[in-house]
């Protein structure tokens, strides 16, 4: 079994296509991986028997030669994204029963290229939080330091969590403002969030529009770069999907470095960084200049603004994006004697506190004497911090930064929510500006937490993403696994 | 004196002065698209309850609305035949307010950067004179559901069928001055939509739709605090329902009173208004650009291409009207008041009398259809027919006496004139030995009169032709006839 466990999803692959696995065996291993891991949390649904079936599916095509790219591959989905007739809840009570009729784009994408479902991960309530503490059905455990009950990250901490387990081989997450690159750091696996426009939204439950782009969370740069080739794409039925087409990311995993001009923002090393992350992110330039990189020192000016403008523009979109969870047509329903009080009970109960704090701020934001302070500089700073990219890029390939200003923290150790608010303040910036980030490994920090780092590249330009990041991981050499992980 | 002798239309003659209305228009029309505005769910009128709903009009999570292009060149068309700016790069903004009947929370619309800017119309007024009205804006929404409240006792029942729908908001400017003018302006607007055929515009089904902002004024002072009446469907409520509520404006204030800003309804019932919301109510629709969609932009050669396409408008159609048929003004823009009514006329009057065409078309068709309660679509006499029958008058083969049995026969069974003609021998006989024959019969029978008529009764003469006329059951062609019998009596 073990043995099944230790291959990443490329290894995998490529003993699935020289026959020395089957899918069956390799699915199974992971079904059991589930089950001993289930004090984790990580998993919301388990879909034991559709497993099975795809897993058999895709032995048949590995037999007869038909095999397509993540052919019998099992991965973890998480819950923003709708499934065909399995529940899809967003981590809400609001949401608890529902059963979608259609599966979103990026999921069919992967289906179509021969992935196996192995069930729903857990996230923050609607993909709000960075703790994944906001879940209707309670946090996720983080596989490391299994004992003190760490944090796994949020919003994808179920995503983060399955794979650092070794309880999915990778999967899905989506980012708004750091989802997929802070649980990915706090979890010690490699998380990408594309640019935004290159995967479809459609089918993933919405929280802020402009910002919501899917992603994979998996072990390694080749792993995340070989779901992302599946889950992106143009697609007609999101108008903000990007007609362009992605090269095969594989391509790009040995290019290499030489050249290369790497940023280094000097917004990005403020105080209130652990100094362990500092220790490694100074690592990491090293590592990247001895490689052949060029490193320069450049300005974000605007940085500072990006975490309250980010705390505007997402709650603005989400308090209109989150007005159809009212009880009419699906979800929970609290009966009353009129509508308004219908409303009000339903959305009372349906929501917890995290979601109806930030639907509390959009609602304000967008109300008629203050829409013009608040939503309309927010859009101004969005735009200044966008230029400053855009300037950057100009002298520079790629951006290296911290992925969080922390590691991992405690479960249960309440925090503020303006505290919890920061530990996306590395993530953000490139999250407004639509750029793609990729959050990797490369070290623990003295309690034997994962340190991540960040690297930006510009619009689109995920293939040279890819080709730096691996670069840094094979610098890193990070080959710990946690030890909450089955075995 | 009688001051209301003098008062102009849209006046109100009050214990201290004469107030003057002011009044601007929202219409909302109904796209006739086969698919609604974001989703490809069928707009069709009348199906059955929540027929017509994909997932993406009943807001499942995750779902995304995609521009439907055909309602786009439809809203550019229009404001090309409204004469107005149009505006290559638009907004969409969402609406937020909570209803049962708007499943996302949410209606998309366009607020800040509407895809029409100002234009202008000419409005023909009953007394044949012109006015024009100032177009403010044109955007593009979707409709909403419909609340069914009288299903249940306890429960209220949701058609979705609607929600989606395309609609574009026609804004006017306060340029309309009367209730009569409203109902010109929605008439004229109807007819444009018509033409281009951006919308049915039928107000029944509900198609097209009116909210009317009026306020009224002393001449000469600024405008007064208005009121909106929400949703008139028809050209009749709309005159009675902003007539109605300047009334009772004016009352307010003639008793010292103020207007509060408010929204109203017209209750068809008693033909006032009654308020709906005050302004304390109003909603705050926190608009915001709809991040779901990227602005809607277009070049200005597909403009051009739409422009090139666009079909004679109504107002120059009148003027070619009155050129090339010798028709009245007056007549030609009754005409050109529906497409269907010019095209019908077009064909019949091709190649005929036309004077003669318009004369039968707006006095006899018209005014038979309406006796039968029919819509011009449902006349049983189609534009050949018409024809046919101004040709058999035109060229003697029928009197116009004949010819109005003819027309209602024509209109009883959908025959063409000539059969019936034929099949009742109803040519007029225009033959001098057939009508002799008759003649002869007429003075033989009547042979005391003929002595009389003589004798110098020359009022007599009349008698004789209507007996002629008689004997041939109105065939005889009268002219031959009373040629003929001056003839034989002298």
């Amino acid at each position: 079994m073990s043995e099944l466990l230790d291959l990443n999803l490329v290894e995998a692959s490529k003993s699935l296509k020289n026959k020395e696995i089957s899918s069956l065996e390799l699915t199974k291993a992971y079904l059991k991986s589930i089950s001993d891991t289930s004090s984790l949390g990580a998993y919301l649904e388990i879909v034991e028997d559709k497993a099975i079936s795809m897993a058999k599916e895709s032995d048949k095509k590995l037999i007869d030669g038909t095999a397509r790219p993540l052919e019998g591959i099992p991965i973890g989905i998480k819950d923003m994204f709708c499934t065909k007739d399995i529940k899809t809840t967003a981590s809400s009570k609001i949401l608890e029963n529902f059963i979608p009729t259609y599966e979103s784009t990026v999921t069919q994408n992967l289906w179509n290229d021969g992935a196996v479902i192995l069930g729903k991960l857990s996230c923050d309530e609607f993909a709000m939080g960075s703790s994944n503490e906001t879940a209707a059905k309670g946090n996720v455990i983080n596989p490391w330091l299994k004992n003190k009950k760490m944090s796994p990250g949020g919003s994808s901490g179920g995503s983060a969590a399955a794979v650092a387990s070794r309880s999915a081989l990778a999967a899905t997450g989506t980012d708004t403002g750091g989802s997929i690159r802070q649980p990915a750091a706090f979890c010690g696996i490699t998380g990408l969030k594309p640019t935004y426009g290159r995967c479809s939204r459609w089918g993933i439950v919405a929280f802020s529009s402009s910002l919501d782009q899917a992603g994979p969370l998996a072990r390694t740069v080749s792993d995340a770069a070989l779901m992302l080739n599946s889950m992106a794409g143009y697609d007609q039925k999101d108008s903000t999907s990007a007609n362009l087409k992605m090269p095969d990311l594989m391509d790009y995993l040995d290019i290499g470095i030489k050249g290369k001009k790497i940023g280094i923002p000097k917004e990005y090393t403020q105080e209130g960084i652990s100094e362990d992350i500092v220790k490694f992110y100074e690592k990491s330039i090293d590592w990247l200049r001895d490689e052949g990189a060029e490193i320069i020192p450049v300005s974000l000016p605007h940085t500072k603004y990006a975490l309250p403008a980010y705390y505007i523009i997402a709650p603005a979109e989400a308090s209109s994006n989150l007005a159809r969870y009212d009880g009419v047509r699906y979800g929970a329903r609290q009966e009353a004697s009129s509508l308004d009080e219908m409303y009000e009970l339903t959305r009372g109960t349906g929501f917890g506190d995290e979601v109806k704090r930030r639907i509390m701020i959009g609602t304000y934001v967008l109300s008629s004497g203050y829409y013009d302070a608040y939503y309309l500089k927010a859009q101004k700073v969005r735009r200044l911090i966008k230029e400053d990219f855009e300037n950057v890029y100009k002298k520079v390939d790629y951006i290296l930064t911290p992925s969080t200003p922390t590691t991992s923290f405690e479960l249960g150790k309440k925090q503020d929510p303006l505290t919890m608010y920061l530990n996306d303040i590395f993530t953000v910036p490139a999250s407004l500006a639509g750029l793609p980030g990729i959050s990797l490994p490369v070290g623990l920090d003295k309690s034997g937490l994962p340190i991540g780092i960040q690297l930006i590249a510009n619009s689109f330009d995920e293939p040279g993403l890819i080709s730096t990041a691996k670069v840094l991981e094979m610098s890193a050499g990070f080959n710990f696994i946690a030890d909450g992980a089955a075995r | 004196m009688n001051v209301n002798s003098t008062l102009k239309p849209g006046n109100i003659q009050g214990e201290t002065g004469i107030w003057e209305m002011v009044i601007g228009l929202e219409i909302h029309a109904q796209i006739s698209s086969k698919s609604k505005l974001f989703s490809g769910a069928s707009a069709s009128f009348g199906s059955e309850a929540n027929r017509n709903v994909s997932l993406v009009d009943a807001a499942m999570p995750g779902m995304l609305p995609v521009i439907n292009e055909f309602c786009v060149e439809q809203a550019v068309k229009t404001g090309l035949a409204l004469n107005a700016k149009i505006n290559n790069v638009s907004v969409f903004d969402r609406k937020n307010y909570f209803y049962a009947d708007l499943p996302q929370g949410y209606q998309i619309s366009q607020f800040t950067k509407p895809i029409v800017g100002e234009g202008e119309i000419i409005v023909d007024l009953d007394d044949g004179e012109q006015t024009t009205i100032g177009i403010e804006r044109l955007h593009l929404e979707q409709d909403a559901g419909k609340s069914l409240h009288d299903q249940h006792p306890t429960k209220s029942y949701i058609d979705l069928n609607r929600t989606g729908v395309a609609l574009m908001e026609i804004v006017s400017k306060p340029d309309i001055r009367s209730p009569q003018e409203a109902g010109a302006y929605v008439k004229k607007i109807r007819s444009i939509l018509r033409y281009i055929g951006a919308c049915d515009g039928n107000m029944e089904e509900g198609s097209l739709r009116a909210d009317c902002n009026v306020s009224v004024r002393k001449s000469g002072e600024e405008f007064g605090t208005r009121c909106e009446i929400k949703n008139l469907n028809s050209i009749r409520f709309i005159i009675q329902a902003i007539q109605s509520e300047a009334e009772r404006q004016v009352d307010i204030l003639e008793e010292g009173g103020t207007i509060d800003q408010e929204t109203r309804l017209f209750d068809t019932s008693t033909g006032e208004t009654r308020s709906m919301r005050s302004k304390e109510d109003a909603h705050d629709y926190r608009y915001f650009p709809d991040p779901d969609l990227l602005p809607l932009e277009f070049s200005e050669s597909w403009v051009q291409d739409i422009k090139e396409k666009l079909p004679e408008l109504p107002d120059s159609l009148k003027k070619r009207l009155v050129k090339d048929f010798g028709i009245t003004s007056y007549d030609a823009s009754i005409l050109v008041e529906e497409k269907d009514y010019v095209d019908f006329y077009q064909q019949a009057a091709n190649g005929r009398d036309g004077k003669l065409t318009a004369n039968w078309m707006i006095t006899e068709l018209f005014g038979a259809l309406k006796k039968d309660n029919l819509s011009f679509s449902e006349s049983p006499i189609t534009s050949e027919n018409l024809g046919e029958l101004i040709y058999l008058i035109s060229n003697g083969t029928i009197s116009g006496k004949i010819a109005k049995e003819v027309f209602s026969e024509m209109m009883k069974s959908k025959k063409s004139p000539s059969d019936i003609v034929k099949e009742k021998g109803l040519e007029q006989v225009s033959d001098d030995t057939e009508i002799l024959k008759l003649i002869d019969q007429v003075i033989s029978d009547n042979q005391d009169k003929v002595n009389e008529y003589l004798s110098g009764k020359d009022k007599l003469f009349g008698f004789f032709v209507g007996q002629v006329m008689k004997l041939s059951q109105g065939k005889a062609n009268p002219g031959v006839v009373n040629k003929l019998l001056k003839e034989k009596l002298k």
